[in-house]
This record gives structure tokens, sequence and C-alpha cells, in this order.
């Protein structure tokens, strides 16, 4: 059951810096949103704060709100674990556990949860697998380790396993930036069939990719180094790569700098 | 490319053979890479000299005395060396050591790693840094000093313990106690637990310190608590590492001397109570002989010495196959 993202008003700091000022956008539910930009300008650091994995860094702190539906992540009494259960997210590098077997890797969301029969621990694993796009690769070979997969199969892999736990949002951090571009295409894919059932939010610097997966596109910028970073515009991703109504979104997609 | 203009081209210059091109790839044609090679490979082999020359030693001086004991070497409750025929065992060495080093080991490696996650993973990095430093500076403590320690402060605290094991537990037999002294193997068993306490916890914390952030992020996303996130991604990890550790620990309590001598009243019996004192170690057995031994008394020492090194040898391979096992679910292929 994919929920809205409304933030307003965010801000995000690491010890006295800060990183990202001011950020507010609605992400609907079942759809794509990309987040480009320069290096540096703050997207990964908005991702993260998207689900509290951003206070996991020592120093890491926000102020601002970001609901989930009707509900602030923020909010007083509000569990980052019970967040991160609703809001999962894949990295950059594919990060598999390496002690852990390939059903072990997707089943060990669920087995956190605890509340998952294990008659049912089998069709959830084989489920997410299928959902992955990786089932007919690793069928036979559920019980070896995770690790000994591609960089593609290891990335599809976390995402077995984000799924596995039936979150509402996928958050995706730059998550073929390590692949291949034959990996790169079966993520993208994979994405496209996955917003059916999840709001997806995805950061990438790669602007085709943004073109090609994505339903809207944020542009996040800064005004020079040690500046925060800031949302520049958001809009249907169609518009973004056409007629942005920013000049500076404008000067980055078509190459200008960044 | 056409076979003409190859037999047409200039001759080549000559190859270098294979021998010559794996030289080249080392890099050890210029001088400086020459001498370096020269010592580490020297340095290499003259350790390995060294080892074999002590190894020939104690065997050949250990022979000297198995040839003449008329007791069983393995089985024998005594160690008479003195008088004509000379009979002496490891038995109650063998018991003693191995019992003193399971208790170390049991009592001191959860706390250890305990420690090192608390000092990893939960202390604020204020606090860590002067408590990893203490740890350190009790890794350095001489061990005549853990002894003396032991005898004058641990001994005499142990009673009350040890009458609660006896209320509580001497029906098994394990845990019944005389009244005696507690100069028992459970005494020296705790008192090698406190003293490899400290090299277990360091290097156990610098194994849960390199865990990639990314293994802990992902658990982290999952939804994982702080100890879900140990229990899934630090401790798997860190599982190889923290066996290595109980190996350094295990070998410093097989192998500990004067804490052990000053600690244990021995005797050459095994008894069926950790409480009650008596038993005895290599090491404590060495230690206590040596200097009053004769010639004869101490080429049984020796072989007795032989013995030690050779469980030390046991104990390190099993660990080694227990770490092997699991290679490709390690860390290391991530």
């Amino acid at each position: 059951m994919a929920k809205r993202i409304d933030v307003s008003g965010l801000t995000a700091y690491y010890g006295s810096h800060k990183a990202i000022e001011d950020i507010s956008m609605t992400v609907e539910p079942r759809t794509v949103t990309a987040f480009i930009g320069p290096s540096g300008c703050g997207k990964s650091t908005f991702l993260r704060t998207l689900n509290r994995m951003h206070e996991v860094t020592s120093g890491g702190r926000v102020e601002g709100k970001v609901l989930l539906d009707d509900e602030d992540l923020y909010g007083p009494g509000v569990d980052p674990v019970s967040v991160r259960r609703e809001v999962g997210m894949v990295f950059q590098r594919p990060n598999p556990f390496p002690t852990m077997s390939i059903f072990d890797n997707v089943a060990a969301g669920l087995r956190l949860n605890g509340n998952v029969k294990k008659s049912e621990l089998g069709d959830i694993v084989e489920k997410s697998l299928k959902g992955a796009n990786l089932w007919n690769e690793v069928k036979d070979r559920l019980n070896k380790p995770g690790s000994g997969l591609s960089g593609g199969q290891q990335q599809r892999l976390c995402i077995a396993r984000a799924i596995a736990v039936e979150p509402k949002v996928l958050l995706m951090d730059e998550p073929c930036s390590a692949l291949d571009p034959i990996s790169t295409l079966a993520i993208e894919d994979l994405i496209g069939e996955l917003k059916e059932r999840f709001t997806i939010v995805i950061v990438t610097h790669n602007m085709q990719q943004a073109a090609r997966v994505s339903d809207r596109t944020a542009f996040f910028n800064l005004a020079a180094v040690g500046q925060p970073g800031k949302l520049i515009e958001i809009d249907d991703t169609e518009r973004i790569f056409s007629n942005p109504s920013v000049q500076a979104t404008e000067d980055y997609i078509s190459g200008r700098f960044g | 490319m056409d076979t003409t203009q190859i037999t047409d081209a200039p001759p080549p210059t000559p190859q270098p053979t294979p021998a010559e091109q794996k030289r080249n790839a080392r890099g050890a044609t210029r001088p400086g890479d020459r001498i370096f090679l020269g010592l580490s490979r020297g340095s290499g082999i003259l350790l390995l000299v060294i080892m074999a020359a002590i190894a020939v030693f104690l065997t050949y001086r250990a022979s000297l005395a198995l040839s003449k004991n008329h007791g069983n070497f393995l089985t024998t409750f005594e160690w008479n060396t003195n008088v004509t025929p000379p009979s002496f065992g490891i038995a109650v060495l063998a018991y003693g050591t191995v019992i003193s080093s399971i208790i170390a080991m049991v009592l001191a490696v959860p706390v250890a790693v305990a420690i090192a996650l608390f000092l990893t993973h939960y202390a604020p990095r204020r606090l860590a840094g002067p408590i990893a430093y203490v740890v350190d500076l009790l890794a350095a403590v001489p061990s005549i000093v853990y002894g003396l320690w032991g005898a004058l402060i641990l001994v005499p605290h142990m009673t009350g313990l040890f009458g609660w094991l006896n209320d509580f537990f001497g029906w098994t037999g394990v845990f019944s106690w005389d009244q005696g002294a507690p100069r028992s193997l459970l005494t020296v068993g705790i008192l090698l637990a406190v003293m490899i306490l400290p090299i277990i916890t360091n290097v156990s914390r610098e194994v849960f310190r390199q865990v990639p952030q990314m293994h802990e992020e992902a658990a982290l996303a999952l939804g994982a608590t702080r100890w879900e996130v140990i229990r899934m991604a630090v401790l798997p990890f860190g599982r190889s590492g923290v066996i290595s550790a109980s190996m350094l620990g295990l070998g410093r309590a097989l192998g500990e001397t004067m804490a052990v001598a000053t600690v244990l009243s021995p005797d050459f019996l095994i008894h069926g109570s950790l409480l009650n004192p008596g038993g005895g170690t290599f090491a404590q057995n060495i230690a206590s002989k040596f200097s009053e031994a004769t010639e004869f008394g101490r080429d049984a020492l020796i072989a007795s010495g032989l013995v030690l090194f050779v469980i030390t040898l046991l104990v390190n391979g099993a660990a080694r196959m227990i770490i092997a096992r699991r290679k490709e679910y390690s860390g290391a292929n991530a």
C-alpha cells in the first residue's frame, strides 16, 4: 500500500554544517520521483531524511516535517526503527549481508519483524525474488552466499530484501552507479514494475536514467561549496527535460555546468 | 597480420625466459629491491631454522627422559624424577591446563566481546577512548603482578563464592568444597580470565571497528534496532576475528606460568571438584620444579613442555578449521 510523502520546511545538519535548507515537496503514491543535481547538493542527504537514516551519521540532525500520509516521521515519540520498516532503502553499492545466504538475505527483514510463520517465509522470499526479477537466476542456489552474485544481481537481491517487508515507500540512492549498462537496464525495467506497488524516490547522476524511469524530477543545487543545498524546482519529468521553468535547471540538464 | 611480414621483420630482441620474467614482475632487478628481497627472504629462512633447531633440541632432550621413564608418560599420576627407577606422567598437568584454560575462556570471551561491542557501538566517543586506553594498559601488566594480586586479593575473597557454589551446586560434585584454601583450578581459571580479558577485548574491538558501514546501514534500513544491527551485521562479520582473538587469549592462558604458580597449591591428583585445591598445569609444574631439578628431571620437564606445545598447535589448528569452514561466507569477499 504505497503512501504519499509530504515534506515541508525540511532542513538537515551535519553538526553545525547546514547540508540542505528549507525543502518542501510532495511525492504522490505509485510514482517514481528522481532527484538530480550536482555532487554535494544534498540530494542523498535529503533522501536519507525520508527514512531517518540521516541521524545515524554522527551529528546528523533534522528540522521540519516529513508526513507519510498523515503520520509525521519526526513527530514526538516516533521510533526511527519503525519508520525504516515502512520506508525501505537501496544503496549505491550493493550491500547484501556477506555472511548470509541468498535466502537469508531476503528473509532478513521479515525475521526482524518476527511475526512471519516459517511456512510463509519461503513463499514471501520467492515472491520478493520474483518481484526483483532475480528468481530465475538464483532459484537453484538459494543457500549459496549472496556475495557470490554479480554486482547487478546483488543489487537486485538488495531490492528483493527491501521489498520483502512490503514497505510503503522505496528509496534508492544511485542504485545503478556501480553497475554495467545491462544490469542498469534490468534495474530500470524493475523500477517501472515496482512503481505499481510502491512510492519510489531515486537519486541519480544519470540524467537519461531520470528521464527514462521517473514521472517527476526534482532538481537540487547549491549556491557555492559550503552553502546548503536547495530544491530548485520539481515538476513532471517531461517538462523538466523539455521546458524547465528555472534557468539553472536548463543549464544543468543541457550540460552547461555541474 | 600477414605472415610474410613477420619473417621479413628484423630478428626480435632475445625474449626473457619465464623465470626472468617472473623475477622482473616482482621488481627484483634494481639494487634496492634485490637487497630488500634478500633481507626479507633471509629473515624468513632464519626464523624457520631457529624453529627447527628448538624443535630438534627439545625432542632430543625429551627422548632422553622418556626412554628411562618407568611410568606411563600419558597416564601416570606422579612426577618422581629423582628416584630410581623414575616415574612421571602428564595426566594431571594436561587436565589442569585444559580445565583452567576452559574456565578462563568461558568467563572471559563473552565479557570481552561485550566490552568490545560497548566500546565500538554503544559508548559515546568521549567515554570509549579512555576505556580503550585502560584496557590497553591492562594488557601490559606483567603476569607476576596479576599473580600477586591473585594470591593476596583474589584468593581470600574467593571463600564467599566457593561457599555459595558449594551450597547450591555442591550436589553436582564439580562444585563441592571441603573448606580448604581456595587455591584451586577454579581460582586459577578466574585469574586467567582476568589476564586474557584485555587482549581478547582489544583484538575484538579492532575487528568490530572494521565492519563496513554499508553492512550496518543495510540492517538499519531494514528497520533493525541497534542490537539487531549487531546480530545481523557486526557479529557475523567479526566472527572469525573473535575466534582469532580468543585463540590469542587461549594461548596465553595455556602457557601462563607465574600467575598460576603463585595462586595454585599443587598436587599430583585429578580432583573431581574444581573448588578443592590441587592439580597443576604444564607451565606451573615446569616453573616450580625446574630450578631444583637434576639433569634428568629437566629433560622430563622438557618432555612435558613439548606436550604443551602440541596442545597449543592442535588448538590453533582447530581454530583455523573453524574459520576456514565458513570462508565463502566471510566478509572478506564482500
